[in-house]
């Protein structure tokens, strides 16, 4: 028997999908941000050093990640059944996505 | 015929992963495109639905290979440091490209951008496949969902090709080589 699809009436909440979207902003911007925390900072450089033959990049990209992962769940368990404002919310994840683009081009973090 | 570990690792990174995930990734575009945003897109069979959810949990697969391969396995031999006096650093590649002011653009601005934007992909990608998953035909009713779909999609395709293409200048210019031989066939 075929499953049966939703109808136009019984629309999801949109709160599940605002939580991946801000949340994958959130970790593309802690991305880059931690990026230049490593190239400016020694401290931050040796604190990265998750494993030695990839240097500080292993400690940067997965810190990023696990805060992506973190931020997802948290938002994913409050917006889950909610409808939320996603316009603001996806100009902020644009916003946070396209900086981060911008700050892992080397000429511009080195303005830091 | 034969190309070394280093050089195999490196083609399964770049051309395996990389290239084929910038292929599905701009087939996705016109995917996404089709169903969601084109006067087309009610024709779209609902059995169908499941190909796209299939086609971008592949793409995430995909992008996720190319970062941690590129990162763990192929970066360490790329940044490997050579012993003190070392005149030949063809097996070091980043000190090979620093050596000189003609090349050591290609790790400043290339090596360095491409190491942390490549990441940009497999976390907007899996944002996108995750999305498509959740709401699958419902993304009709949720136009803004839709464009936050798209453009991460999109910027994931413009971050993967910043890193494919410093990844095949930085090979052209000093291509990671070493580890073991593999032979692959006799010549004539």
């Amino acid at each position: 028997m075929k499953k049966q699809e939703p109808s136009t009436t019984a629309v999801l909440p949109n709160g599940s999908g605002a939580a991946a979207i801000l949340s994958a902003g959130i970790g593309s911007f802690m991305l880059s941000f931690f990026a230049i925390a490593a190239d400016k900072s020694a401290f931050f450089k040796n604190l990265f050093v998750f494993y030695k033959p990839t240097g500080p990049l292993s400690g940067v990209t997965t810190s990023a990640i696990l805060i992506w992962l973190i931020a997802w769940g948290i938002l994913e368990g409050r917006w889950r059944n909610r409808t939320v404002t996603l316009a603001r919310i996806n100009a902020v994840a644009l916003v946070l996505l396209g900086l981060s683009l911008l700050l892992t081009f080397p000429p511009v973090a080195e303005l830091f | 015929m034969e190309i070394t570990e280093r050089s195999l690792w490196t083609l399964i990174h770049g051309m395996g992963f990389g290239a084929l995930y910038l292929l599905a990734c701009s087939g996705a575009l016109v995917e996404l495109y089709r169903r969601y945003f084109s006067k087309a897109a009610n024709s779209v069979a609902p059995e169908n639905e499941n190909f796209l959810k299939v086609y971008l949990v592949a793409m995430s697969v995909l992008a996720w290979l190319a970062v941690l391969t590129g990162a763990y396995i192929i970066y360490p031999w790329y940044r490997a440091v050579a012993p003190v006096g070392t005149a030949n650093l063809a097996a070091f590649p980043q000190k090979l490209l620093q050596s000189s002011p003609a090349t050591s653009g290609w790790h400043s601005l290339g090596m360095e951008w491409k190491e942390h934007v490549a990441w940009l992909t497999p976390i907007s990608i899996t944002m996108a496949a995750a999305v498509v998953i959740r709401y699958g035909r419902d993304l009709r009713n949720h136009p803004q969902l839709r464009a936050a779909v798209m453009s991460f999609t999109l910027i994931s395709f413009l971050a993967a090709g910043i890193a494919g293409f410093f990844g095949a200048m930085l090979v052209k210019n000093a291509p990671v080589e070493g580890g073991r031989t593999i032979h692959l066939m006799d010549g004539e």
